[in-house]
Protein backbone atom coordinates (compact mmCIF):
# COMPACT_ATOMS: atom_id res chain seq x y z
CA UNK A 1 0.00 0.00 0.00
CA UNK A 2 1.27 3.49 -0.80
CA UNK A 3 2.58 5.62 2.03
CA UNK A 4 1.36 9.14 2.76
CA UNK A 5 3.01 11.71 5.00
CA UNK A 6 1.66 15.04 6.15
CA UNK A 7 1.66 17.39 9.11
CA UNK A 8 -1.50 17.15 11.17
CA UNK A 9 -2.07 19.61 14.02
CA UNK A 10 1.65 20.41 14.05
CA UNK A 11 2.82 16.78 14.19
CA UNK A 12 4.50 14.91 11.36
CA UNK A 13 2.45 11.79 10.65
CA UNK A 14 2.49 9.06 8.05
CA UNK A 15 0.67 5.88 7.25
CA UNK A 16 0.23 3.22 4.60
CA UNK A 17 -3.14 3.61 2.96
CA UNK A 18 -5.21 2.04 0.23
CA UNK A 19 -5.29 4.50 -2.68
CA UNK A 20 -9.04 5.01 -2.23
CA UNK A 21 -8.68 6.11 1.41
CA UNK A 22 -10.34 9.47 1.87
CA UNK A 23 -8.62 12.15 3.91
CA UNK A 24 -11.34 11.88 6.55
CA UNK A 25 -10.77 8.11 6.85
CA UNK A 26 -7.05 8.67 7.27
CA UNK A 27 -7.70 11.21 10.02
CA UNK A 28 -10.31 9.16 11.84
CA UNK A 29 -9.23 5.58 11.30
CA UNK A 30 -5.46 5.75 10.93
CA UNK A 31 -4.71 8.70 13.20
CA UNK A 32 -7.73 8.13 15.47
CA UNK A 33 -8.61 11.81 15.34
CA UNK A 34 -12.33 11.24 15.55
CA UNK A 35 -13.32 14.86 16.13
CA UNK A 36 -13.75 15.30 12.37
CA UNK A 37 -17.15 13.78 11.61
CA UNK A 38 -18.73 12.15 8.59
CA UNK A 39 -22.33 13.29 8.29
CA UNK A 40 -23.51 12.74 4.75
CA UNK A 41 -20.43 11.43 2.92
CA UNK A 42 -21.74 13.27 -0.18
CA UNK A 43 -20.04 16.70 0.26
CA UNK A 44 -23.28 18.34 1.36
CA UNK A 45 -23.20 18.64 5.14
CA UNK A 46 -19.77 20.01 6.05
CA UNK A 47 -19.29 17.96 9.26
CA UNK A 48 -15.92 16.83 7.87
CA UNK A 49 -14.44 20.28 7.18
CA UNK A 50 -10.73 20.56 8.01
CA UNK A 51 -8.09 23.08 6.97
CA UNK A 52 -5.49 21.98 4.44
CA UNK A 53 -2.66 24.44 3.82
CA UNK A 54 -4.91 27.12 5.29
CA UNK A 55 -8.04 26.42 3.20
CA UNK A 56 -11.23 24.84 4.50
CA UNK A 57 -12.12 21.73 2.54
CA UNK A 58 -14.46 18.77 2.89
CA UNK A 59 -12.24 15.89 3.93
CA UNK A 60 -14.79 13.29 2.76
CA UNK A 61 -14.32 14.43 -0.84
CA UNK A 62 -10.60 14.24 -1.25
CA UNK A 63 -8.09 11.39 -1.23
CA UNK A 64 -5.54 11.10 1.57
CA UNK A 65 -2.84 10.55 -1.07
CA UNK A 66 -3.63 13.92 -2.66
CA UNK A 67 -2.37 15.59 0.50
CA UNK A 68 1.15 14.24 0.59
CA UNK A 69 3.29 16.91 2.27
CA UNK A 70 0.28 19.07 3.25
CA UNK A 71 -0.34 20.84 6.51
CA UNK A 72 -3.68 19.83 8.01
CA UNK A 73 -5.54 21.30 10.97
CA UNK A 74 -8.48 19.44 12.47
CA UNK A 75 -10.83 20.42 15.29
CA UNK A 76 -8.38 18.74 17.72
CA UNK A 77 -5.71 21.20 16.66
CA UNK A 78 -7.53 24.40 17.60
CA UNK A 79 -7.29 24.38 21.41
CA UNK A 80 -3.88 25.43 22.72
CA UNK A 81 -2.41 24.39 26.08
CA UNK A 82 -5.73 23.05 27.31
CA UNK A 83 -7.51 26.31 26.53
CA UNK A 84 -10.35 26.35 24.01
CA UNK A 85 -9.89 28.35 20.81
CA UNK A 86 -11.96 31.58 20.94
CA UNK A 87 -14.37 30.16 18.33
CA UNK A 88 -14.88 26.99 20.39
CA UNK A 89 -15.41 29.10 23.49
CA UNK A 90 -17.97 31.23 21.62
CA UNK A 91 -19.92 28.09 20.60
CA UNK A 92 -19.95 27.02 24.27
CA UNK A 93 -20.94 30.48 25.54
CA UNK A 94 -23.72 30.91 22.98
CA UNK A 95 -24.89 27.32 23.07
CA UNK A 96 -24.17 27.10 19.33
CA UNK A 97 -25.12 23.43 19.20
CA UNK A 98 -27.86 21.00 20.03
CA UNK A 99 -26.71 17.45 19.39
CA UNK A 100 -23.22 18.66 18.51
CA UNK A 101 -22.60 16.37 15.55
CA UNK A 102 -22.12 19.22 13.05
CA UNK A 103 -20.14 21.37 15.48
CA UNK A 104 -16.57 20.42 14.47
CA UNK A 105 -17.30 21.32 10.85
CA UNK A 106 -19.17 24.47 11.84
CA UNK A 107 -16.22 25.65 13.93
CA UNK A 108 -13.60 24.83 11.28
CA UNK A 109 -15.67 26.66 8.67
CA UNK A 110 -16.23 29.59 11.06
CA UNK A 111 -12.49 29.99 11.66
CA UNK A 112 -11.95 29.92 7.88
CA UNK A 113 -14.60 32.63 7.41
CA UNK A 114 -12.76 34.85 9.89
CA UNK A 115 -9.47 34.25 8.07
CA UNK A 116 -11.05 35.35 4.81
CA UNK A 117 -13.57 37.98 5.90
CA UNK A 118 -12.15 39.49 9.06
CA UNK A 119 -13.44 39.84 12.60
CA UNK A 120 -16.54 41.94 12.03
CA UNK A 121 -19.12 39.65 10.47
CA UNK A 122 -22.75 40.57 9.91
CA UNK A 123 -25.51 37.99 10.10
CA UNK A 124 -26.07 37.88 6.35
CA UNK A 125 -22.40 37.16 5.65
CA UNK A 126 -22.28 34.41 8.26
CA UNK A 127 -25.44 32.71 6.99
CA UNK A 128 -24.22 32.92 3.39
CA UNK A 129 -20.75 31.60 4.22
CA UNK A 130 -22.18 28.70 6.25
CA UNK A 131 -24.16 27.38 3.31
CA UNK A 132 -21.92 24.32 3.01
CA UNK A 133 -22.57 23.29 6.62
CA UNK A 134 -25.82 21.68 7.61
CA UNK A 135 -27.22 21.30 11.14
CA UNK A 136 -29.89 18.60 11.26
CA UNK A 137 -31.15 20.03 14.57
CA UNK A 138 -31.60 23.31 12.63
CA UNK A 139 -30.08 25.25 15.49
CA UNK A 140 -28.74 27.93 13.19
CA UNK A 141 -29.77 30.92 15.28
CA UNK A 142 -27.26 30.27 18.05
CA UNK A 143 -24.63 29.04 15.60
CA UNK A 144 -24.77 32.38 13.80
CA UNK A 145 -24.53 34.24 17.12
CA UNK A 146 -21.59 32.07 18.15
CA UNK A 147 -19.72 32.70 14.89
CA UNK A 148 -20.16 36.48 15.23
CA UNK A 149 -18.96 36.41 18.85
CA UNK A 150 -16.09 34.02 18.07
CA UNK A 151 -14.97 36.23 15.18
CA UNK A 152 -14.74 39.23 17.48
CA UNK A 153 -12.99 37.25 20.18
CA UNK A 154 -10.37 36.08 17.65
CA UNK A 155 -9.31 39.71 17.18
CA UNK A 156 -8.23 39.93 20.83
CA UNK B 1 -15.50 3.18 -4.14
CA UNK B 2 -13.78 0.43 -6.13
CA UNK B 3 -9.99 0.15 -5.88
CA UNK B 4 -7.76 1.96 -8.35
CA UNK B 5 -4.11 2.71 -8.88
CA UNK B 6 -3.07 6.19 -7.89
CA UNK B 7 -0.34 8.30 -9.37
CA UNK B 8 0.55 11.93 -9.11
CA UNK B 9 1.75 14.10 -11.97
CA UNK B 10 3.96 17.10 -11.27
CA UNK B 11 3.31 18.63 -14.72
CA UNK B 12 0.63 18.48 -17.38
CA UNK B 13 3.04 16.74 -19.75
CA UNK B 14 3.79 13.99 -17.21
CA UNK B 15 0.05 13.53 -16.68
CA UNK B 16 -0.50 13.03 -20.40
CA UNK B 17 2.40 10.54 -20.52
CA UNK B 18 0.97 8.60 -17.61
CA UNK B 19 -2.50 8.38 -19.10
CA UNK B 20 -1.16 7.24 -22.48
CA UNK B 21 0.17 4.13 -20.73
CA UNK B 22 -3.12 3.29 -19.10
CA UNK B 23 -6.36 3.11 -21.07
CA UNK B 24 -8.47 2.74 -17.98
CA UNK B 25 -7.13 5.86 -16.23
CA UNK B 26 -8.83 9.18 -15.56
CA UNK B 27 -7.43 12.56 -14.62
CA UNK B 28 -8.29 13.69 -11.10
CA UNK B 29 -8.60 17.50 -10.92
CA UNK B 30 -10.36 18.90 -7.82
CA UNK B 31 -12.35 15.70 -7.40
CA UNK B 32 -15.52 17.45 -6.31
CA UNK B 33 -17.56 15.56 -8.89
CA UNK B 34 -15.40 12.56 -9.78
CA UNK B 35 -14.89 11.31 -6.21
CA UNK B 36 -18.61 11.46 -5.26
CA UNK B 37 -19.38 9.67 -8.54
CA UNK B 38 -16.81 6.97 -7.70
CA UNK B 39 -18.20 6.61 -4.18
CA UNK B 40 -21.60 5.88 -5.69
CA UNK B 41 -19.88 3.38 -7.98
CA UNK B 42 -21.21 5.20 -11.01
CA UNK B 43 -17.61 5.48 -12.18
CA UNK B 44 -14.83 3.00 -11.54
CA UNK B 45 -11.64 4.03 -13.32
CA UNK B 46 -8.78 1.57 -12.95
CA UNK B 47 -6.35 4.38 -12.23
CA UNK B 48 -6.39 8.04 -11.24
CA UNK B 49 -3.76 10.54 -12.26
CA UNK B 50 -3.82 13.33 -9.73
CA UNK B 51 -3.23 16.77 -11.26
CA UNK B 52 -3.29 18.70 -7.98
CA UNK B 53 0.50 19.01 -7.87
CA UNK B 54 0.85 20.24 -11.46
CA UNK B 55 1.77 23.89 -10.93
CA UNK B 56 2.02 24.54 -14.69
CA UNK B 57 -1.74 23.99 -15.00
CA UNK B 58 -2.54 26.78 -12.52
CA UNK B 59 -2.58 30.53 -12.87
CA UNK B 60 -4.42 33.53 -14.25
CA UNK B 61 -2.88 35.99 -16.74
CA UNK B 62 -3.66 38.37 -19.59
CA UNK B 63 -2.33 37.30 -22.97
CA UNK B 64 -2.99 40.05 -25.49
CA UNK B 65 -6.68 40.80 -25.15
CA UNK B 66 -7.56 37.46 -23.61
CA UNK B 67 -7.82 36.40 -20.01
CA UNK B 68 -6.14 33.00 -19.79
CA UNK B 69 -6.85 30.73 -16.85
CA UNK B 70 -5.04 27.47 -16.09
CA UNK B 71 -7.21 24.37 -15.96
CA UNK B 72 -6.26 23.53 -12.36
CA UNK B 73 -7.12 27.01 -11.07
CA UNK B 74 -9.57 26.60 -8.20
CA UNK B 75 -12.97 28.32 -8.12
CA UNK B 76 -11.90 30.28 -5.04
CA UNK B 77 -8.91 31.71 -6.90
CA UNK B 78 -11.05 32.77 -9.87
CA UNK B 79 -13.67 34.30 -7.57
CA UNK B 80 -11.13 36.36 -5.62
CA UNK B 81 -8.60 37.21 -8.36
CA UNK B 82 -8.15 40.98 -8.77
CA UNK B 83 -7.29 40.43 -12.44
CA UNK B 84 -10.48 38.46 -13.13
CA UNK B 85 -12.56 41.01 -11.20
CA UNK B 86 -11.07 43.79 -13.30
CA UNK B 87 -11.24 42.15 -16.73
CA UNK B 88 -14.31 39.87 -16.56
CA UNK B 89 -16.10 40.53 -13.26
CA UNK B 90 -18.98 38.28 -14.39
CA UNK B 91 -16.60 35.32 -14.40
CA UNK B 92 -15.41 36.03 -10.84
CA UNK B 93 -19.05 36.43 -9.84
CA UNK B 94 -19.94 33.05 -11.38
CA UNK B 95 -17.02 31.28 -9.68
CA UNK B 96 -18.18 32.65 -6.32
CA UNK B 97 -21.60 31.05 -6.82
CA UNK B 98 -20.36 27.50 -7.38
CA UNK B 99 -21.11 25.01 -4.63
CA UNK B 100 -20.06 26.27 -1.21
CA UNK B 101 -16.81 27.75 0.15
CA UNK B 102 -15.19 24.37 0.88
CA UNK B 103 -16.09 23.03 -2.57
CA UNK B 104 -14.70 26.20 -4.18
CA UNK B 105 -11.42 25.60 -2.39
CA UNK B 106 -10.99 22.26 -4.21
CA UNK B 107 -12.99 22.39 -7.45
CA UNK B 108 -11.25 23.54 -10.62
CA UNK B 109 -12.27 25.24 -13.84
CA UNK B 110 -10.78 22.53 -16.06
CA UNK B 111 -12.51 19.78 -14.10
CA UNK B 112 -15.88 21.47 -14.40
CA UNK B 113 -15.51 22.16 -18.12
CA UNK B 114 -14.22 18.65 -18.92
CA UNK B 115 -17.11 17.08 -17.01
CA UNK B 116 -19.73 19.26 -18.75
CA UNK B 117 -22.45 18.62 -16.22
CA UNK B 118 -25.67 19.97 -17.76
CA UNK B 119 -26.22 22.10 -14.63
CA UNK B 120 -22.63 23.28 -14.11
CA UNK B 121 -21.84 27.00 -14.23
CA UNK B 122 -18.57 27.31 -16.17
CA UNK B 123 -19.79 25.82 -19.48
CA UNK B 124 -22.20 28.76 -19.82
CA UNK B 125 -19.35 31.25 -19.31
CA UNK B 126 -17.18 29.48 -21.90
CA UNK B 127 -19.96 29.46 -24.47
CA UNK B 128 -21.21 33.04 -23.92
CA UNK B 129 -17.71 34.53 -23.77
CA UNK B 130 -16.68 32.58 -26.90
CA UNK B 131 -13.78 31.03 -25.01
CA UNK B 132 -11.17 28.74 -26.48
CA UNK B 133 -10.43 25.51 -24.64
CA UNK B 134 -6.73 24.77 -24.96
CA UNK B 135 -5.58 21.17 -24.57
CA UNK B 136 -2.23 19.42 -24.79
CA UNK B 137 -3.06 18.78 -28.46
CA UNK B 138 -5.11 21.66 -29.87
CA UNK B 139 -7.35 24.67 -29.41
CA UNK B 140 -11.06 24.01 -29.39
CA UNK B 141 -13.66 26.82 -29.72
CA UNK B 142 -16.36 26.59 -27.02
CA UNK B 143 -19.01 26.27 -29.76
CA UNK B 144 -17.44 22.95 -30.78
CA UNK B 145 -16.41 21.76 -27.33
CA UNK B 146 -19.68 21.03 -25.51
CA UNK B 147 -21.25 18.18 -27.47
CA UNK B 148 -23.97 16.83 -25.16
CA UNK B 149 -24.78 15.61 -21.66
CA UNK B 150 -21.44 15.08 -19.91
CA UNK B 151 -19.97 14.89 -23.43
CA UNK B 152 -17.22 17.07 -24.87
CA UNK B 153 -14.93 17.15 -27.89
CA UNK B 154 -12.07 15.86 -25.71
CA UNK B 155 -10.49 12.66 -26.97
CA UNK B 156 -9.20 9.83 -24.79
CA UNK B 157 -6.20 10.99 -22.82
CA UNK B 158 -6.55 14.61 -23.94
CA UNK B 159 -5.96 17.14 -21.16
CA UNK B 160 -7.33 20.68 -20.88
CA UNK B 161 -4.36 22.88 -19.96
CA UNK B 162 -5.98 26.31 -20.02
CA UNK B 163 -8.98 28.27 -21.13
CA UNK B 164 -8.71 31.58 -22.95
CA UNK B 165 -11.54 34.12 -22.56
CA UNK B 166 -11.76 37.15 -24.88
CA UNK B 167 -12.52 40.15 -22.62
CA UNK B 168 -16.09 41.35 -23.35
CA UNK B 169 -17.44 44.91 -23.16
CA UNK B 170 -20.24 43.78 -20.90
CA UNK B 171 -21.16 40.48 -19.29
CA UNK B 172 -23.16 39.06 -16.41
CA UNK B 173 -24.33 35.72 -15.03
CA UNK B 174 -27.59 35.09 -13.22
CA UNK B 175 -28.41 31.77 -11.64
CA UNK B 176 -31.55 30.32 -10.12
CA UNK B 177 -30.05 27.59 -8.07
CA UNK B 178 -31.18 24.49 -6.32
CA UNK B 179 -30.72 25.41 -2.65
CA UNK B 180 -29.61 21.89 -1.70
CA UNK B 181 -27.17 20.95 -4.47
CA UNK B 182 -26.37 24.58 -5.38
CA UNK B 183 -26.31 23.58 -9.04
CA UNK B 184 -28.17 25.79 -11.50
CA UNK B 185 -31.81 24.95 -12.08
CA UNK B 186 -31.37 27.63 -14.73
CA UNK B 187 -28.32 29.84 -15.23
CA UNK B 188 -27.95 32.43 -17.98
CA UNK B 189 -24.70 34.07 -19.02
CA UNK B 190 -24.92 37.09 -21.34
CA UNK B 191 -21.93 38.75 -22.99
CA UNK B 192 -21.54 41.65 -25.40
CA UNK B 193 -18.32 42.14 -27.32
CA UNK B 194 -18.39 44.79 -30.03
CA UNK B 195 -21.62 44.13 -31.94
CA UNK B 196 -21.67 40.48 -30.98
CA UNK B 197 -24.06 39.34 -28.28
CA UNK B 198 -23.90 35.78 -27.02
CA UNK B 199 -26.24 34.16 -24.52
CA UNK B 200 -25.67 30.75 -22.94
CA UNK B 201 -28.12 28.77 -20.83
CA UNK B 202 -27.12 26.07 -18.38
CA UNK B 203 -29.23 23.82 -16.15
CA UNK B 204 -32.17 23.74 -18.55
CA UNK B 205 -31.27 22.03 -21.81
CA UNK B 206 -31.77 18.27 -22.00
CA UNK B 207 -28.64 18.21 -24.15
CA UNK B 208 -26.58 20.45 -21.85
CA UNK B 209 -25.54 24.07 -22.24
CA UNK B 210 -26.93 25.90 -25.30
CA UNK B 211 -27.31 29.30 -26.97
CA UNK B 212 -30.91 30.54 -27.44
CA UNK B 213 -30.77 32.24 -30.85
CA UNK B 214 -33.94 34.31 -30.40
CA UNK B 215 -32.51 35.92 -27.24
CA UNK B 216 -29.23 36.66 -29.01
CA UNK B 217 -31.00 38.22 -32.02
CA UNK B 218 -33.14 40.46 -29.82
CA UNK B 219 -30.16 41.62 -27.78
CA UNK B 220 -27.96 42.15 -30.83
CA UNK B 221 -30.52 44.71 -32.08
CA UNK B 222 -30.23 46.52 -28.76
CA UNK B 223 -28.51 45.26 -25.61
CA UNK B 224 -31.28 46.25 -23.25
CA UNK B 225 -33.73 44.48 -20.95
CA UNK B 226 -36.63 45.88 -23.02
CA UNK B 227 -35.35 44.05 -26.09
CA UNK B 228 -36.33 40.81 -24.36
CA UNK B 229 -39.99 41.78 -23.92
CA UNK B 230 -42.02 39.10 -25.62
CA UNK B 231 -38.96 36.90 -26.17
CA UNK B 232 -39.37 33.51 -24.55
CA UNK B 233 -37.84 30.06 -24.51
CA UNK B 234 -39.76 26.99 -25.61
CA UNK B 235 -40.31 24.25 -23.04
CA UNK B 236 -39.65 21.63 -25.69
CA UNK B 237 -36.21 20.07 -25.21
CA UNK B 238 -35.81 21.32 -21.65
CA UNK B 239 -35.29 19.19 -18.57
CA UNK B 240 -38.11 18.19 -16.24
CA UNK B 241 -37.35 16.81 -12.81
CA UNK B 242 -38.62 17.03 -9.24
CA UNK B 243 -37.08 20.48 -8.87
CA UNK B 244 -38.64 22.15 -11.90
CA UNK B 245 -40.62 21.07 -14.95
CA UNK B 246 -39.75 22.15 -18.48
CA UNK B 247 -42.34 24.95 -18.62
CA UNK B 248 -41.00 26.43 -15.40
CA UNK B 249 -37.43 26.21 -16.65
CA UNK B 250 -38.46 27.92 -19.91
CA UNK B 251 -39.96 30.75 -17.86
CA UNK B 252 -36.83 30.99 -15.73
CA UNK B 253 -34.63 31.36 -18.82
CA UNK B 254 -36.49 34.59 -19.65
CA UNK B 255 -36.29 35.86 -16.08
CA UNK B 256 -32.60 35.04 -15.65
CA UNK B 257 -31.74 36.52 -19.07
CA UNK B 258 -33.49 39.80 -18.25
CA UNK B 259 -31.78 39.98 -14.85
CA UNK B 260 -28.40 39.21 -16.40
CA UNK B 261 -28.80 41.95 -19.05
CA UNK B 262 -29.84 44.45 -16.37
CA UNK B 263 -26.83 43.45 -14.28
CA UNK B 264 -24.44 43.71 -17.24
CA UNK B 265 -25.74 47.19 -18.09
CA UNK B 266 -25.54 48.35 -14.48
CA UNK B 267 -21.80 47.85 -14.38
Amino acid sequence: MPKVSMTVNGKAVSGNVDSRTLLVQFLRETLRLTGTHVGCDTSQCGCCVVHVNGSAIKSCTTLALSHEGSTVTTIEGLAQDGKLHPMQEAFRENHGLQCGFCTPGMIMTAVDIVHRKGNKLDEQTIRHELEGNICRCTGYHNIVKAVAAGAEAMAK
Amino acid sequence: MYAFNYSRAETGRKAVNLISKNEDAKFLAGGQTLLPTMKQRLASPGALIDLSGAADLKGIEMKGRNLVIGAMTRHFDVATSELVKEKIPALADLAGMIGDPAVRNRGTMGGSVANNDPAADYPSACLALNATIITNKRKIPADEFFTGLFETALEEGELITKISFPVPNKAAYEKFRNPASRYAIVGVFVAKKGKDVRVAVTGAGSNGVFRPSNFEAALTAKFHVKSLEGVSAKAEGLNSDIHADAAYRAHLIGVMARRAVAKANAK
